[in-house]
């Protein structure tokens, strides 16, 4: 029987130089369900799909404020993005009780970039099994960064972790070129088709399952949730998911009354869709 | 006999019980108790445009002129100049933490500075920290440069932790011959906004002239430091006092020869 002996430690080298703990931890994160985020000149956004375990049971929350200027979306080991969001927390409490000023995005980043960096060379330690995107507000304007548990920290102007999020992605990089300029509202709308482009088959975006964060210039970190997202909701118009739709049954797509939101609609094609879940 | 001499010359234990050896161990106390290399006031004052800070020259030991090239006014990363009074070799200190701070923040290298109000918040933390140890930092410290919001900023912290806020301050005997006359033409918030630069040059060097008139630990020398809103810093060094009269001197008890 084959089995992999490299895999025994998150430290150990395979003969091709690959880590396979810290690989088994990147599918972890596509084990969660998907987060979207995405920045205008303004604002950052983000929006998560939360998941009940079962039907009498509470969604997991996907997005955590850690400061009046900056909050993360998660996709992966839940716990483990608690420990995350309690150190960040930590890091933004002292910035601000230290040097009177909000902690920099890309410090806080980096900080626990280099905390996950950490348990891929520490022998007896496991990466962390959670993917997050922080978005925040600073004097430099609004960010997104993408966490991996490798300690890969990268900034992005749109991007999208767990389940099925290559969809969301390619909504991002066709619609990538209007976000600069997009108003608060247009970039909601932006994340939220992403975010219904990874859901499955006969799914729908509900005030339950969906989660909104936003921060940005003059605007705090406020999170939507429940009845909150409701608004939301009615301005995407369309919840429905839109894998197996065929071309010929989609009478009026989304354009309904949202117009001024993106003069090209998206086509709500199916062909990019890729299932990544392969097993759980 | 006992062979061991550190238990030679000790109250016998039969009698008084176990020596303490924790005694035997005590040193002497290391932390600062008085100041001993000491610079005397830092003035500051708020005009429309930034601050302006002037300090002397002078190191004194006790009521000795010990050094008169001493300069007090300390540049801190791109837009705060920090003023310092009281123990020299506790500044000294402080110069290498926030030399430390400023190249660690440095690092970094994303476009994120400290300013003057996060060089505060920094400093008034280690102030408070080292009285709460009972191990304070001798010195009284002004922070000048410019808020978030771009206009000028001015405060105060000292050897006890405290802090607070004015168009114009003055530390040590300053706080007594200079601020009256700061306050003449800056007492409260916005009255900063009504002062050209020239006008607060003329207020400094005035205060300068009265401080080493008045205070025995001062000095004719001194330097004077300008934050601009723009976030531009200028210290002019060895600045004289400069019309100068004293007499004045020849009515009053303590100056000159007493005449009885």
């Amino acid at each position: 029987m084959f089995r992999n002996s490299y895999d025994n430690d998150s430290i150990t080298y395979s003969p091709t130089g690959r880590l396979f703990q810290v690989e088994y931890a990147l599918e972890a994160i596509k084990q969660g369900s998907a987060s979207v985020g995405l920045v205008s000149k303004t604002h950052a956004v983000v929006v998560a799909l939360k998941r009940s375990a079962e039907e009498l049971g509470s969604y997991q929350k996907k997005i955590i404020r850690i400061d009046d200027h900056l909050g993360i979306a998660l996709a992966g080991l839940a716990p483990d993005a608690r420990v995350l969001s309690n150190f960040m927390r930590q890091q933004a409490m002292s910035s601000r009780m230290i040097y009177n000023r909000p902690i920099p995005i890309s410090r806080v980043v980096s900080a626990i970039g280099d905390k996950a960096q950490r348990n891929t060379q520490t022998y007896g330690r496991r990466p962390y099994g959670v993917g997050l995107l922080v978005a925040g507000f600073d004097e430099t304007g609004p960010h997104l960064f993408e966490f991996q548990p490798s300690g890969t920290v990268l900034e992005y102007f749109g991007a999208a972790i767990g389940a099925r999020s290559q969809s969301a992605r390619t909504y991002l990089e066709r619609n990538f070129d209007q976000f600069p300029e997009a108003s608060l509202e247009d970039l909601v709308i932006h994340g939220l088709r992403a975010l219904r482009d990874t859901l499955a088959q006969d799914k729908q975006l509900l005030a339950q399952n969906t989660s909104i964060g936003i921060v940005g210039l003059d605007t705090k970190f406020t999170l939507y949730d429940n009845d909150d997202v409701r608004g939301w909701l009615e301005k995407l118009g369309d919840v429905g998911s839109t894998r197996g739709r065929r071309p010929p049954e989609e009478p009026e797509p989304e354009a309904t009354e949202d117009a001024p939101v993106t003069d090209a609609p998206p086509p709500e094609e199916t062909d990019t869709v890729e299932p990544i879940e392969t097993d759980a | 006999m006992d062979h061991m001499p550190e238990n030679w010359g000790r109250p016998r234990s039969e009698i008084y019980g176990v020596y303490n050896s924790a005694i035997h161990n005590a040193g002497p106390t290391t932390h600062t108790q008085q100041p001993s290399i000491t610079g005397t006031s830092v003035i500051a004052l708020k005009y429309d445009m930034g601050v302006m800070l002037a300090a002397d020259n002078l190191a004194s030991y006790g009521s000795l002129a010990r050094f008169t090239d001493q300069e007090r006014l300390i540049k801190v990363g791109k837009e705060t100049v920090v003023g310092i009074s009281g123990d020299v070799s506790d500044m000294q200190y402080i110069e290498l933490l926030l030399e430390r701070l400023i190249i660690e923040d440095n690092y970094e290298q994303d476009g994120h500075n400290l300013r003057a109000p996060h060089i505060y918040e920094y400093l008034s933390r280690v102030m408070y920290n080292r009285r709460s140890k009972v191990d304070p930092l001798w010195n009284a410290i002004l922070v000048a440069g410019k808020k978030d919001d771009g206009s000028p900023f001015l405060a105060y912290v000292d050897l006890l932790g405290v802090t607070y806020s004015s168009p114009s301050i003055a530390t040590g005997f300053g706080a007594y011959l200079a601020v009256p006359l700061l306050r003449k033409i800056a007492s409260d918030d916005g009255d900063e906004k009504k002062i050209t630069k020239e006008q607060a040059r003329a207020a400094i060097d005035e205060c300068m002239k009265v401080l080493f008139y008045r205070d025995a630990r001062s000095l004719d020398k001194y330097s004077v430091a300008t934050v601009t809103t723009d976030g531009e810093v200028t210290i002019e060094q060895n600045v004289r006092c400069k019309d100068m009269s004293w007499r004045f001197a020849e009515h009053i008890h303590g100056y000159g020869t007493q005449k009885m």
